[in-house]
């Protein structure tokens, strides 16, 4: 077995691109890889790379391993795992982060396990201390912050995505491509995807809004998300958002929840209305830059994470401020 | 032949519990309460979502067995009964002191492999997405992968159909329809709806069953191997810096127009 080193991202492509969240995983990974003085690698799994490679170079890898094979021409999970699990076993890294998507935290956990070792959740910041991986997340909800030292090899995590910035792309930086053929077998997928269905067709992904206009319990019912929320985002070219509560009672769909187990989310400014603030909905807003709240309960919890608040019933706050705003333009 | 189904629940904490009810013992790195607000505890909610899924695959029409395992260093059987009192058949705990605040879901899959094997046969497991303590959501993975069965994690819909489990897998703007070959491992989320309220007839049903206890040994396990350490545990310190707008005479649509100036002198709108 080769020497266990080096940092090791896993990348995740959409539409034939390196996705926003492999970039910033690289950043996270050219941090651990230059505090430990070992290399960073990329593994980028797919039918075809097109200019990923290049690209993941650009963006702070050293070594990009181009994993083809055409049972990745879906995002498999299964032919996911079966690819990663080999190439990990042959290249021996000493540390893997793996992105907080959809794809991530189910192959995630799943490689620590075939791979005998244990992953630190939902990281927020990971760093090498004492050349331990040591990550930092929250727990109970995001009541409670937790570090975490990982003790066996290879040392991995989940990462959060909208933690950090991708790196200034740099097309004169040089690395290495390795060509990667796993030759899986198509009987590796057991979990079979038979249809796909999208829920919410939206212009602007939440996940990318600088606006944000989410509501909560307190609406009161459907119609608010459709008229006033919907007027104040396109007012500011921003997305309607939601609580659990609101999806739970059947308001929107669960594609609009922001929180710990829904959408993390990172706009310039957050409205909160009629959002009590439970640590579990705040989860999601770790990267929002400011918060507006509007709750008629001024001790409601929202308000110590808000940069602006309204203390008052949405019903006269947020038609006025839809006027003002107009005003203002 | 039954349809022979694990339910996975953990008892937690009460999520919803205020923070101010927590007490962090840093010795010990766990989350103690207070002892005059004292934090109830609960069957981890995606966990009664778990046992919701499992009833209706026996309201459509199959012959299901179902079974609740839980492990943990003590139980509350009033309040892991839920589980029986919604319509489960059997319940087993695990139970040891070395147990307690454990964070590493390698210790977690290693207890519950060794209970599942000697459970003995099974043809589904149903898990909660994530236990609300650690928020690890990764127990039932790693399950899967010592079990060597497929998982299909974060559903809101579960059928059993000709040897394959059929799920509704929540993805970030809708869902897909997700196949896999039994026996299997699924999580459930809450989009699945609301778990059941016991009806008066479960209750009684539930009060005469007894939950199994097993210990360590009886799972053949020696000693827990944990592969993270947990360094530190804290509540992060929160300062408020919200600036509260308020309108003339509390007038709210005057509050409204200032904020949207104050949001435009910070260059933010
Ligand atoms: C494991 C777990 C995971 C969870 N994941 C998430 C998650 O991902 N996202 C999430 O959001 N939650 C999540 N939750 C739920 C979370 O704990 C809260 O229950 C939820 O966020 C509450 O939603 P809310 O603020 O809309 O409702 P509430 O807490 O009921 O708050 C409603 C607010 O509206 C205010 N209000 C009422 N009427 C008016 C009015 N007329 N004008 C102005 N204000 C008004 C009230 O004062 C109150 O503050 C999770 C919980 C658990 C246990
Ligand atoms: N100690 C436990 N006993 C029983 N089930 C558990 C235990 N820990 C985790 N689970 C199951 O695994 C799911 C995910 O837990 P976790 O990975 O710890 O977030 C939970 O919702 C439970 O269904």
């Amino acid at each position: 077995m080769a020497d266990v080193k080096g940092v090791f991202v896993i990348g995740e492509t959409a539409g034939g691109q390196l996705d926003a969240g492999s970039k910033e995983l690289l950043a996270h990974g050219r941090k651990l890889a230059d505090s430990l003085g070992e290399p960073l690698s990329i593994a980028i799994l797919g039918d075809s790379l097109g200019g990923m490679p290049k690209e993941a170079i650009a963006f702070g890898a050293d070594t990009v391993y181009g994993v083809t094979d055409p049972v990745l021409k879906e995002p498999q999970p299964d032919a996911y795992l079966a690819a990663l699990t080999k190439l990990a076993q042959e290249r021996s890294p000493k540390v893997i982060l793996v992105g907080k998507t959809p794809l991530g935290t189910n192959i995630g956990p799943r490689l620590a396990f075939r791979l005998n070792t244990a992953l630190a959740q939902d990281s927020l910041e990971v760093k090498i201390d004492g050349g331990k991986l040591v990550a930092t997340r929250p727990v109970f909800g995001g009541n409670c912050v937790a570090s975490v030292a990982c003790n066996s090899m290879p040392m991995m995590a989940v990462v959060r995505l909208k933690t950090a910035d991708p790196l200034a792309r740099n097309d004169s930086r040089s690395g290495e491509v390795v060509e990667v053929k796993p030759g899986l077998d198509p009987s590796v997928v057991r979990t079979r995807v038979l249809s796909h269905v999208e829920e919410k067709q939206e212009g602007k992904r939440m996940e990318d809004a600088e606006i944000i206009v989410s509501g909560g319990r307190g609406l009161g019912g459907p119609e608010p998300f459709q008229k006033e929320l919907t007027e104040l985002a396109d007012l500011l070219d921003g997305v309607v958002a939601s609580s659990r509560a609101a999806v739970d009672i059947g308001w929107v769909p669960y594609a609009y929840q922001v929180g710990l187990t829904g959408k993390s989310v990172a706009p310039n400014i957050y409205f909160a209305i009629g959002i009590s603030g439970a640590s579990q909905h705040l989860a999601g807003l770790s990267g929002a830059k400011n918060i507006v709240a509007i709750n008629k309960d001024a001790n409601a919890n929202i308000f110590k994470e808000a940069r602006f608040g309204i203390v008052g019933e949405w019903q006269k706050v947020v038609p006025a401020l839809i006027q003002a705003i107009r005003e203002l333009k | 032949m039954p349809l022979n189904i694990i339910a996975l629940a953990k008892q937690v904490l009460d999520p919803e519990t205020p923070v101010s009810a927590y007490r962090i013992d840093r010795q010990k790195k766990r989350v103690d309460t207070d002892p005059v607000k004292k934090i109830a505890p609960v069957i981890n909610g995606f966990d009664e979502n778990a046992v919701e899924a499992a009833l209706r695959i026996r309201e459509a029409g199959n012959e299901v067995k179902i079974t609740v395992l839980s492990a943990g260093p003590g139980f509350v059987t009033d309040v892991m009964k839920k589980a029986l009192s919604m319509g489960s058949d059997e319940m087993i705990f695990v139970q040891d002191p070395g147990l307690d605040s454990i964070s590493d879901s390698t210790v977690t899959v290693q207890v519950l492999a060794a209970a599942i094997k000697k459970i003995g046969a099974f043809d589904l497991i149903i898990a909660g997405r994530q236990a609300s303590d650690w928020d690890n959501a990764q127990v039932p993975l790693g399950l899967a992968e010592v079990l060597g069965i497929p998982c299909i994690p974060v559903t809101r819909k579960v059928e059993v159909k000709d040897g394959q489990v059929v799920c509704e897998r929540v993805i970030p703007n809708g869902y897909e329809v997700v196949s896999a070959p039994l026996p299997a491992v699924v999580t459930v989320s809450n989009e699945l709806g609301q778990p059941r309220y016991p009806t008066m007839r479960n209750i009684m049903a539930a009060a005469r069953k007894k939950p199994e206890t097993w210990t360590l040994s009886d799972i053949g396990i020696a000693d827990l191997s944990p592969k993270l350490a947990m360094l530190d545990l804290f509540i992060p310190e929160k300062q408020s810096r919200c600036e509260i707008i308020q309108g003339e005479d509390n007038n709210l649509a005057d509050a409204a127009h200032k904020l949207a100036l104050r949001l435009r002198e910070a260059k933010l709108i």
